[in-house]
């Protein structure tokens, strides 16, 4: 028969592990909670379309940071996704061993650097040789960012393909090139949207890497070689700041920022989950 | 399919260049100050109210950053309270390849403002006093360097917690400026500067950041230009100036202590902290615009000047409102002439 | 891809030329050189930030080799850099994220591999996976707001259980590197979580119902038999979620007090390698100081590198799929 004691311990500690899981899933609950309270609630029309008013006027706006996080995120994408996508395929269908090696750990390499080294990357590549802040030098940095995500992403779910559709591909006499384009890759399709979607959202937060390159704007940033706001800056230099206008909008900024990126990752999950795949 | 998604993302591309700069429309990236944040954001607002086709776009990251940025040419022009130092021009000249020219704007304050439970009054600060606290060594409310100046005010037992600047900044230049003037120690140990080895005390981002730091922080003590105290509703105190009286921070008392300035030098470079005279307050001092004699850019040329031009009639009437301290007519003048040394 | 590309069995290549075009066609070796280029577009993208950062941080390196990482005073008016404060600072608040961190995560994961039935795991980790994507700045947001000011409420009871040790002396500010340590362990437990439990379930359920037959309770179980099995892969995980709080910048910024000097007490201001280059590199007045924070960057890519290496070696070993 099981001690009592050993029957308490398991108890309790069983228990505690229902804890720490409550606290976790609590945690995010109360962060949405909050955010809905403090910037949802008081989320005006004004803030989606008007300009930054200058300190201690009401009234103001985000409509230039909403404008040019999507500017950004756009070129980010076009530059990161492409290169990580192509990256992705070489490593799940052509792809040696060592040589794949390499670039797999230096994948894992380039995402773990943390999101300011690359901005002070971005701003010794491009912002100083240019000699200004651009929304230009703010895409390549988050654009490189992306890489990565997207290279290990695309090459998960290339290669959970089952080989026996590749196999079926050539054995109608399909070259590699065109069994990897029009039967591997539709596929796929679902985990390679999916992951495009988490990309865009993981980078759609970073700040750090914003503040040296896009630097920020209080107006409109015409075309890309103007610094530009965007919803993450203007949320930190609006929180750190005295006026309790700015405080309001940053909660109402950091919500709409929350919202955006949940939503992309809740839609994520579920197109991937329709299709029987789990994401990773 | 790949097809759709490229001719969606060149449409997407398409509209949001849409608010290309056209042949008028003349944005200007400038930076520094935080110190004078609060007028400049005003006129520049209310510049490009008027002239529609003028954007500055003015970023308040200190007047660290403004030095640093116009140094690297990375914006058009800085701002910063803390006049450059020789060696800092002389470093513009060799990176820029131009002069860098000051243009004072109005005249600021910093202010002591801190945030004790349960007291309201503004508290009578000695020099000595304020060096005391920011060296750390009066660490208590209720020391008697601070109780001596204060009688009728009840002081707390607890520590005083010291907030200063984290960035560069030429609001901390005029008040060690100040405290290198009051306190020979401060000036032995401390000095004067953008940015010093603070002995103690947390470190906020900017005007802004020191402000919401003493906000959120009990028994902080803080210096901020007075504007940011004004706006947000905060308790700050007198200082003692070499006349020997207790005055705090105003309109009128910051004009005192532009009016006791005997010259203003050619390039427009004074400290007039701790200046003689009654009803001075002695932790006042100009900000200057820091802009390049030379502007390649003939469109942002013009825009700088004529904004000079402007801030130096229509925008020193606006100034009042916000607590900061017009320029005396003299330097009005002065400065006019000197618009024309941009080239 | 176009309806009149040749398939195998239709053309024979018959010479050298005509066996090039055929290739060609099929577009094998495009496909194979285009993406070819995108993989090395990784490796030359890596190489250039090293050498940038390298090159970049020259002048600093020189001036002052090694006392750069152990001088423990910055003071870029003296010319003086000792980035040691910052060094104490980002390992401090990581060990306490791990401190805090770890058995919350290990706790959960437990919970969730071992004990919940699969529909509610799976929603639950669902929604913890959820909490990885919130930004680092909504956390910071959070951070000034709420846990500082409810920290400050809750100091009197830290103290009282914990202010015996010289960690939790001191005047307490609210912010402070026990408020970025809190913080940040909030931001690395669903890394933990996500990892741990993938590798718990991963475990062989033989291993478990072995010890069970042997009359073990749950518990034991999993603390004797389960977790040993899993350990690496949870190892990996907590790697993984140090080299995330190394690198994490804008929460730590916004609670820490940014004060570059070492405290020992966890209730004193402090700053990390991150904060302190995202708060003054932009006004980095001269060469020499750009060049400090570029080194500092330096070292912490060196850092995240080091620990990054390491997680990848256990969690890879463990789990059948990669580190995420």
């Amino acid at each position: 028969m099981l001690s009592l004691r050993r029957k308490a311990v398991n108890a309790v500690m069983l228990s505690l592990t229902g804890v720490c899981t409550f606290l976790a899933v609590g945690t995010l609950l109360f962060i949405l909670g909050y955010l809905f309270v403090h910037g949802g609630t008081s989320l005006t029309w004004n803030f989606f379309t008007k300009l930054p008013t200058p300190v201690g006027e009401a009234g103001g706006g985000m409509a230039n940071a909403l404008l040019g996080s999507a500017k950004l995120l756009l070129l980010a994408s076009c530059i990161g996704i492409p290169i990580g996508f192509l990256g992705g395929v070489y490593l799940a269908e052509f792809g040696g061993s060592s040589f794949s090696y390499v670039v797999r750990y230096t994948t894992d390499l380039l995402n773990g650097v943390p999101s300011i080294v690359i901005g002070i990357f971005a701003y010794i590549l491009i912002v100083l040789p240019q000699q200004h802040y651009s929304t230009f030098a703010g895409g390549i940095a988050l654009g490189v960012m992306m890489i990565p995500i997207a290279i290990r992403s695309s090459e998960d779910f290339l290669k959970a393909v089952p080989v026996s559709l590749r196999e079926g591909a050539m054995a109608l006499g399909a070259s590699k090139a065109k069994t990897i384009f029009t039967v591997v890759i539709p596929a796929a399709k679902a985990g390679l949207i999916t992951g495009i979607m988490l990309n865009i959202a993981r980078v759609a937060g970073e700040t750090a890497p914003l503040i040296f390159t896009a630097f920020g704007n209080r107006y409109w940033s015409p075309g890309w070689n103007q610094p530009t706001a965007s919803l993450p800056v203007m949320i930190y230099t609006y929180a750190i700041s005295p006026y309790a206008d700015w405080k309001q909008q940053a909660w109402s900024a950091g919500f709409v920022l929350l919202m955006l990126v949940l939503v992309i990752n809740v839609s994520a999950r579920m197109i991937l989950s329709k299709r029987g795949q789990v994401a990773r | 399919m790949t097809r759709r998604i490229l001719i969606a993302n060149a449409a997407l591309a398409a509209v949001l260049t849409a608010g290309t700069a056209s042949a008028q429309q003349v944005l200007i990236n400038a930076g520094g100050a935080t110190f004078p944040y609060p007028i400049y954001s005003k006129w520049f607002d209310e510049y490009h109210k008027k002239f529609s086709n003028i954007a500055i776009n003015y970023a308040s990251i200190g007047s660290g950053g403004g030095i640093a940025q116009v140094t690297a040419g990375t914006v058009d022009f800085g701002a910063s309270d803390g006049p450059m130092t020789d060696a800092a021009i002389k470093e513009f000249q060799d990176k820029r390849g131009s002069a860098i020219l000051h243009f004072p704007t109005v005249l600021g304050a910093d202010v002591p403002t801190y945030n004790i439970p349960g007291v309201t009054a503004s508290l009578n600060f000695t020099g000595d006093a304020l060096a005391g606290i920011f060296m750390g060594k009066i660490t208590k409310w209720d020391d008697p360097a601070i109780t001596k100046e204060n009688p009728g005010v009840k002081l707390p037992s607890n520590n005083i917690v010291v907030v200063h600047r984290s960035d560069n900044s030429g609001t901390t230049y005029i008040w060690t400026d100040y405290l290198s003037k009051a306190s020979k120690e401060w000036e032995m140990k401390v000095g004067r500067g953008n940015g010093v080895n603070w002995p103690v005390g947390l470190g906020g981002k900017g005007n802004e950041g020191v402000s919401g730091s003493v906000q959120q922080t009990a028994n902080s003590i803080g210096y901020v230009e007075l504007a940011y105290a004004i706006q947000n509703k905060m308790t700050y105190g007198k200082v003692k100036n070499v006349a020997g009286e207790f005055i705090q921070a105003s309109l009128a008392s910051v004009t005192a202590a532009a009016a006791g300035m005997k010259d203003m030098p050619e390039d427009f470079r004074v400290s007039i902290t701790n200046g003689p005279g009654k009803g001075v307050y002695p932790i006042s001092s100009f900000t200057w615009l820091l802009i390049p004699s030379k502007i390649a850019d003939p469109a942002k040329k013009k825009a700088i000047k004529d904004f000079l031009a402007w801030m130096l009639a229509d925008g020193q009437k606006m100034t009042e409102p916000l607590l900061y301290a017009p320029l005396p007519k003299a330097v009005v003048t002065k400065e006019l002439k000197a618009i024309d040394k941009i080239q | 891809m176009s309806a009149t590309a040749p398939t195998a069995f239709e053309t024979r290549p018959s010479g050298r030329a005509s066996a090039f075009w055929h290739r060609l066609r099929s577009g094998d070796d495009i496909a194979y050189v285009i993406t070819l280029t995108c993989a090395l577009t990784i490796l030359a993208v890596t190489a250039l930030l090293v050498f940038e950062l390298y090159t970049n941080s020259t002048l600093p390196r020189e001036k002052f080799g090694w006392s750069f990482l152990t001088g423990t005073t910055w003071d870029p008016v003296a010319g003086q850099y000792g980035a040691l404060p910052f060094i104490y600072g980002t390992v401090v608040t990581s060990a306490l994220a791990l401190l805090m961190g770890i058995p919350l995560g290990v706790g959960a994961a437990i919970f969730l591999a071992e004990l919940a039935p699969a529909k509610i795991s799976n929603g639950l980790t669902f929604l913890i996976e959820l909490l990885a994507a919130v930004p680092s700045v909504i956390f910071g947001l959070l951070g000034i707001f709420v846990l500082v000011p409810a920290l400050v409420a809750l100091e009197p009871a830290i103290r009282a259980v914990l202010g015996w040790t010289p960690l939790f002396s001191g005047p307490f500010y609210g912010v402070s590197m026990f408020s970025a340590g809190v913080v940040l362990s909030v931001m690395i437990v669903p890394f933990i979580i996500s990892i741990s439990r993938e590798v718990i379930l991963a475990v062989p359920t033989e291993q478990r119902e072995g010890a069970l037959a042997l009359g073990a309770t749950r518990w034991e179980t999993t603390w004797n038999v389960v977790l040993p099995f899993a350990k690496k892969g949870i190892m990996g995980s907590i790697f993984l979620a140090l080299a995330r709080s190394l690198g994490e910048t804008m929460a730590v910024t916004m609670v820490i007090g940014n004060e570059a000097k070492i405290h020992q007490s966890l209730f004193a201001p402090g700053y990390s390698i991150a904060a302190v280059i995202a708060n003054n590199f932009s006004e980095a007045s001269d060469a020499l100081e750009r060049g400090t924070y570029i080194e500092l960057g330096l070292v912490l890519f060196g850092l995240t590198i080091i620990i990054n290496g390491l997680a990848r070696i256990l969690v890879l070993s463990t789990t059948k799929k990669g580190a995420t």
